[in-house]
């Protein structure tokens, strides 16, 4: 089973959505990044995000994150604010009782685009 | 071999083609990103033919019910006529039969379109002054319940349509208008679920028709409505709305004013304070906004916030054009 399937494929990204927007938004670290983005575009969005983070179904290449976060590259987007977002990550699927060893996989899939997301 | 057919033209699709790999084959631009059914970048909207249901998951109901879908999810069975979402509908006369004043700056319109319309009570029109210069204006009537479409026009000062519609528009005059979009609307899937409304200024239009709608529908969870503005006098269809509470029990309307003392069952705050200190969660709730710009933006994350879910925020921002 892949880890998308084990993670409970696209009902747990429904699980999560709200759950590591509202952590996102609340953070202060890193909530300047997301105003201005229309919320149902960025419902959509951050599914987007969650199915390729899970390891789910998704035809993203490393260049259209390259793309898809230059702009936020250039508002100053580093690596401490990538920190937080794979924290909140991790702690959106500890409160959705996802096991440890799952998590690791997660952060691991997320770990791969830091180069890409931040522009390097 | 279904024919897909966009703007007047038709386009052969191959087996187990889809929709996006097939428009952008023959080179038309389809906005796209992750080509998995995720991002919603790809969305279209078909007038004729069956969709298959994988190009819907993950849709609003609201997108659902119109016909919307994922060019990237959709291997079409049958031939489909689509269109780009944000394409103007059709265009077609109708006739003003009433124009009435609701406040110091706001005019209820009424019109009888040449042919029957299909519309939702809070979705939006077109209103043409004339050939190229055109404003939306919210759908504050409703199907089953008037016969005619109302509008509620705010005067902008200095406003082109606006101030048209205030000054020169009478009964009896014909106009052009375009066809209602916009995903406002009441879809009467979780009758029992608990619905707040919050709208500014003439942003109670679409609210007034949403509201009719459900509880004619016999929506019977709570449904709390929030009309704001400066002061009293901002404020209409007041009595209307204090009729519609008596008529359903289940059915709140807080009128709030902001710059004012309140009077009489008023409430006196920024409408989305009130809101705040009224109910310390909206887990489960849907919620509409409707108006202000300022007022929507700061509304949909403040009642993300308070537990509303993403998928259930309905918002309609007047922006100017
Ligand atoms: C989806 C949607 C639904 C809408 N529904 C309604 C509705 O139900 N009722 C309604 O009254 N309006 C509604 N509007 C707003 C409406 O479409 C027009 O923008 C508004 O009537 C102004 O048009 P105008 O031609 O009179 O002014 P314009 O000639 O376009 O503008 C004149 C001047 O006023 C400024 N201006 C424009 N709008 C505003 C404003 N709201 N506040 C302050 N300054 C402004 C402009 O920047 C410009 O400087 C809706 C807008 C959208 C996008
Ligand atoms: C952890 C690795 C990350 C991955 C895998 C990722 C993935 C994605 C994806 C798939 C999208 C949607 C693109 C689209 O289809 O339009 C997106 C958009 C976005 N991401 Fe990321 N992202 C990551 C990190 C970040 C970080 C650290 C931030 C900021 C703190 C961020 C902010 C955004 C914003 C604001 C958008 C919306 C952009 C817009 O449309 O304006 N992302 N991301
Ligand atoms: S391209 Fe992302 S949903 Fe179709």
């Amino acid at each position: 089973m892949s880890l998308y399937e084990q993670l409970g494929g696209d009902a747990a990204v429904n699980a999560a959505v709200d759950i590591f927007y509202r952590k996102v938004l609340k953070d202060a670290r890193i909530s300047r990044f997301f105003q201005g983005v229309d919320m149902e575009r960025q419902a959509a969005k951050q599914k987007a995000f969650l199915t390729m983070a899970f390891g789910g179904p998704n035809n993203y290449s490393g260049l259209d994150m390259r793309r898809g976060h230059a702009h936020l590259v250039a508002q100053g987007l580093d690596d401490s604010h990538f920190d937080a977002v794979v924290e909140h990550l991790g702690a959106t699927l500890k409160e959705l009782n996802v096991p440890d060893a799952l998590i690791v996989q997660v952060a691991a899939i997320a770990e791969t685009t830091r180069n890409d997301v931040l522009g390097k | 071999m279904a024919i897909i057919e966009l703007e007047g033209k038709s386009y052969p699709c191959e087996e187990n083609e889809t929709v996006l790999d097939c428009l952008t084959r023959h080179g038309v631009q389809v906005p796209s990103s992750c080509r998995a059914g995720v991002c919603q970048s790809c969305m279209m909207r078909a007038e004729q033919g069956e969709i298959p249901k994988a190009a819907q998951v993950g849709l609003k109901p609201t997108r659902v019910t119109q016909g919307y879908f994922l060019a990237c999810s959709c291997k079409p069975q049958d031939d489909l006529r689509i269109r780009f979402p944000d394409a103007e509908g059709l265009r077609m006369g109708a006739r003003v039969v009433g124009k009435e004043l609701l406040s110091h700056d706001i005019v209820a319109v009424r019109l009888v379109p040449d042919k029957p319309m299909d519309y939702r009570a809070g979705q939006f029109i077109r209103l043409f002054r004339d050939g190229g210069l055109s404003r939306c204006y919210s759908l504050a009537s409703v199907p089953v319940l008037d016969e005619w479409l109302e509008l509620h026009v705010r005067h902008v000062p200095g406003g082109q349509v606006s101030g048209w519609v205030h000054g020169d528009l009478s009964p009896g005059d014909s106009v052009q208008i375009a066809d209602s979009s916009g995903h406002c609307f009441y879809v009467p899937d979780q009758q029992d679920r608990a619905m707040l409304l919050v709208g500014t200024g003439s942003g109670l239009a679409p609210l007034y028709g949403i509201v009719r709608d459900a509880l004619h529908q016999g929506h019977w969870g709570p449904v709390w409505l929030y009309h704001g503005s400066h002061g009293s006098k901002g404020l209409y269809r007041v009595d209307e709305l204090h009729e519609l509470e008596r008529q359903f029990a289940n059915f709140h309307y807080v009128p709030c004013v902001s710059h004012e003392k309140p009077s009489n069952g008023m409430r006196q705050g920024m409408v989305l304070d009130v809101v705040a200190g009224d109910h310390e969660s909206l887990d489960g709730w849907q919620a509409f906004l409707c108006g202000h710009p300022d007022m929507v933006t700061l509304g949909k994350t403040q009642l993300f916030l308070s537990g509303v879910s993403l998928s259930e925020i309905y918002a309609d921002p007047f922006v100017a054009s």
